[in-house]
């Protein structure tokens, strides 16, 4: 005979709008041995936990089921109210009547019985369930940084200057990221370099960084505290411990492609460093544009390096780290404008997106800093579009938060390095920021002109061959314009990296609607995920400037310490253990274990575990032909008595 | 009245449930006729428990993991997935309906197809209608 309490939390409206919390109450008290049943309108809070602590005194209760979200949001905040209580943790089962069930209907009657259904599932399980001691393991002290932008730069100088070592990964040749291409930043025209560019040297020469470039994550193996993480180097075809960055072999080279630092404005050697002030500042050879790897003849770099540090054999390693935390900040691209046919990006040579023109403005950009079109003249009229793909139901619905200062900043730029007339087209100006608006009304005052409404097409003039035409309705005057321009600037959606699939994947991250990761907590926790012991930072999360990017860099730096700054963890006390009565000896279990936990032991004939290598997956239980491998917390008792209470209603 | 299938979900915590608890922070509807129980891997499921669900009147069961190669357990799923498709042939040799038995790989982050799933598996089993090959009554 056990003694349940059942408590049922309203979550405010979320659960009790679509599922009747007081009859789901009253129909635990008819179950068999629940013993106290209540609802409460935040269970959460410190009156539901002092509730349940009460109640686990008064009723003497020695099973506790909450009927409230997921487990994997609060079960842990229960089970220390259990804990409190004398009760041990692993007594308590939480019913998720939120994310499957009050989220997922709008109907009430299908609501509440399906609660009613989980519930009594939950109250045949939570007999059976048994007391369990937590174990604890050691944790690695050291971090690692997915993404050598702002956000992992500032991660890693924040973690490296407590003391721990940092592994900075970086798929690019280069850390810096988009942050590097930009020339001034809103709304203090701080000069990027400037302020990037010794952050990055701080990288390289800081004694507890080690920075890893041209590498991407491969494989992610263990868990919270102790993370093997395979990172693929790939070749570069330069040995970088040889090199001494003479940069000869880069001046030689015959091969060339597309500039990507530049956004393909110009061109690059195949041997290269994307820009002067890269870090590392060691060339790479790529190998696509090679002459060498192309026509299999060339080697001019071989020849004309004195340090011997080509090496057109060299091939992709691997080599594995081990954190205890991870960070991941991978940032973001900007959507494919030529997909909008509209706006003719890629057609017409004078439509540019918005990072072609940073490297127009950047005085180490492809112009030295002039701003020309690509015929070398300079523009008399330029429209700066706003939301192009964003705010948009037909393309990307999220509105990418920074585009409005930087096309603002744009303007600034615009008017001080050329005479031509600048016009915003805009559909709202967002300026929510520390010195935002005023930056907005200082462009106002540099006659800029703002015509409010969406571009619908930029067409080729009739009149003038060499121009643009911008069409679009002024929503202010209701007057349809079409404005002759020499120059289009696009500020297109910020949007996940293409790979950000992978790396969600990789770190089983969840995505939102528009494939940002996802936080823990949309408000309570930002930058945890449901990934434990991985943390975001930056534009993977969501669009955000560069004082919110360093911010929450800084935060998950926090969050990664509070982890690896303990040295040890308390781990789930759901191993396996074999009853030795029940072994047949068949070692099914010791072959089929990814981790080597079951061993034979010859002497007694039967297979045992060894706990510290257990990790809770169960899988040995499931191939046990005469069930003497027990899944603590798993029994196959507990989930036939689960899926029989579920199959009654 | 409508035929409301009874549907048992096995999902392992750290794709499928994880994923189906992404497609409720989304609000993706869909119907309510899923009970879902929360297993560590998928591997852990034991063919019984297939078995069991189908005499206790589950009218279709499906169970979801993390895709092949993403495992949280390195190669848990691997093992699901051969044994499940044995499983799946032993239920179709005693005669259940094909469409009855589904396995499913969904990540953290498919909570969209987590809901599509259930949605197209729900339309299937009204379709087939009540299963009685295995139901003890």
């Amino acid at each position: 005979m056990s003694r349940i309490g059942v408590f049922v939390c309203h979550c405010g409206l979320n659960i009790a709008k679509t599922v009747r919390v007081s009859e789901l109450a009253q129909f635990a008290s008819t179950l068999p041995d629940v013993v106290v049943a209540k609802d409460y309108k935040f269970m959460c809070s410190t009156p539901g936990q002092e509730m349940i602590a009460n109640d686990i005194r008064e009723h003497r209760l020695d099973r506790v089921i909450v009927t409230a979200c997921s487990p994997l949001m609060h079960e842990q905040t229960f089970r220390k109210v259990l804990a409190a209580s004398g009760l041990n943790q692993y007594l308590l089962t939480i019913v998720n009547i939120r994310e499957q069930v009050s989220w997922v209907t709008h109907d009430l009657d299908e609501g509440t019985a399906k609660a009613k259904a989980l519930l009594n599932g939950a109250v045949s399980r939570s007999r059976l369930l048994m007391p369990l001691t937590s174990r604890v393991i050691d944790v690695n002290p050291d971090v690692m940084v997915l993404g050598g932008g702002i956000a992992g730069i500032q991660a890693a100088l924040e973690l490296a200057n407590t003391g721990r070592k940092v592994y900075l990964v970086e798929k690019n040749s280069t850390i810096g990221g988009h942050m590097a291409q930009f020339d001034k930043t809103f709304p203090t025209l701080d000069c990027s370099a400037c302020i990037l560019t010794p952050k990055m040297d701080s990288v390289l020469q800081h004694k507890n960084i080690q920075l890893m470039t041209s590498c991407e994550v491969s494989e992610v193996k263990g868990f919270v505290g102790n993370f093997d993480i395979t990172i693929r180097q790939k070749a570069r075809y330069v040995d970088h411990n040889k090199c001494n960055a003479c940069l000869a072999c880069t001046e030689k080279c015959p091969g060339k492609s597309v500039s990507e630092w530049d956004e393909g404005l110009v061109k690059r050697k195949a041997i290269y460093i994307p820009f002067p002030q890269a870090v590392p500042q060691k060339p790479v050879i790529d190998r696509e544009a090679c002459t060498f790897f192309k026509k299999g003849k060339c080697r001019l770099c071989e020849k004309v390096c004195e340090q011997k540090a080509i090496d057109f054999g060299e091939q992709d390693t691997f080599s594995t780290v081990k954190v205890g935390a991870v960070i991941v900040a991978t940032g973001y691209d900007l959507m494919d404008t030529r997909d909008l046919i509209q706006y003719g990006y890629g057609k017409y040579p004078g439509v540019y997106n918005a990072l072609e023109v940073e490297r127009l403005f950047n005085s180490a950009g492809p112009t030295s800093g002039k701003v020309t079109l690509r015929d070398g003249s300079e523009p008399k009229a330029i429209a700066i579009l706003h939301c192009i793909g964003s705010r948009d139901k037909n393309s990307h619905e999220h509105c990418s938060r920074v585009c409005c200062m930087y096309s603002l900043k744009f303007a600034h730029l615009f008017k001080e390095k050329t005479s031509a007339d600048v016009y915003q087209f805009y559909i709202d100006i967002r300026a929510a920021g520390k010195g935002y608006e005023e930056f907005y009304n200082r462009i106002i005052e540099e006659d800029v002109k703002f015509i409010r409404g969406k571009v619908a097409r930029v067409a080729k003039s009739v009149d003038e061959p060499d121009r643009l035409i911008v069409e679009a309705e002024d929503t202010i005057t209701g007057k349809f314009i079409k404005l002759p321009v020499d120059m289009v600037v696009l500020s297109p959606a910020m949007i996940p990296r293409s790979n950000a699939k992978d790396v969600a994947r990789l770190f089983n991250l969840s995505t939102d609607k528009q494939g940002f990761f996802m936080e823990r907590h949309p408000k309570l926790a930002p930058l945890s995920t449901m990934s434990e012991g991985v943390f975001i930072a930056g534009v993977c999360q969501s669009p955000k400037d560069i004082p919110d990017t360093v911010a929450q860099a800084n935060g998950a730096a926090a969050e990664a310490l509070t982890i690896v700054v303990k040295d040890k963890l308390e781990l789930e006390a759901t191993t396996v253990m074999v009853n030795p009565a029940s072994c047949c000896a068949c070692q099914n279990c010791v072959r089929v274990c990814p981790y080597g936990a079951p061993f034979f032991n010859e002497p007694k004939g039967v297979s045992e575990i060894n706990e510290a290598l257990c990790k809770g997956c169960g899988l040995c239980a499931s191939v046990c032909p005469s069930s003497a491998i027990i899944a603590r917390h798993f029994t196959n008792e507990q989930v036939l008595a689960e899926m029989e209470g579920l199959m009654e209603f | 009245m409508s035929f409301e299938p009874k549907i048992l979900g096995i999902a392992c915590n750290w794709c499928t449930y994880t994923g189906a608890d992404l497609a409720g922070t989304t609000r993706l509807q869909y119907p309510q006729n899923i009970r879902v129980v929360r297993v560590m891997c998928s591997s852990r499921i034991n063919p019984s428990f297939i078995f069991r669900a189908f005499q206790l009147g589950a009218d279709g069961v499906l169970v979801g993991g993390c895709h092949p190669g993403d495992c949280h357990y390195n190669t848990g799923n691997l093992y699901a997935r051969r044994r499940l498709a044995v499983t799946k042939k032993i239920l179709e040799f005693a005669g259940l309906e094909p469409g009855r038995f589904r396995v499913e790989w969904i990540s953290a982050s498919e909570g969209n197809k987590f809901a599509q799933v259930v949605t197209e598996f729900t339309g299937q089993i009204k379709a087939l209608g009540p299963q009685t090959k295995f139901k003890i009554s």
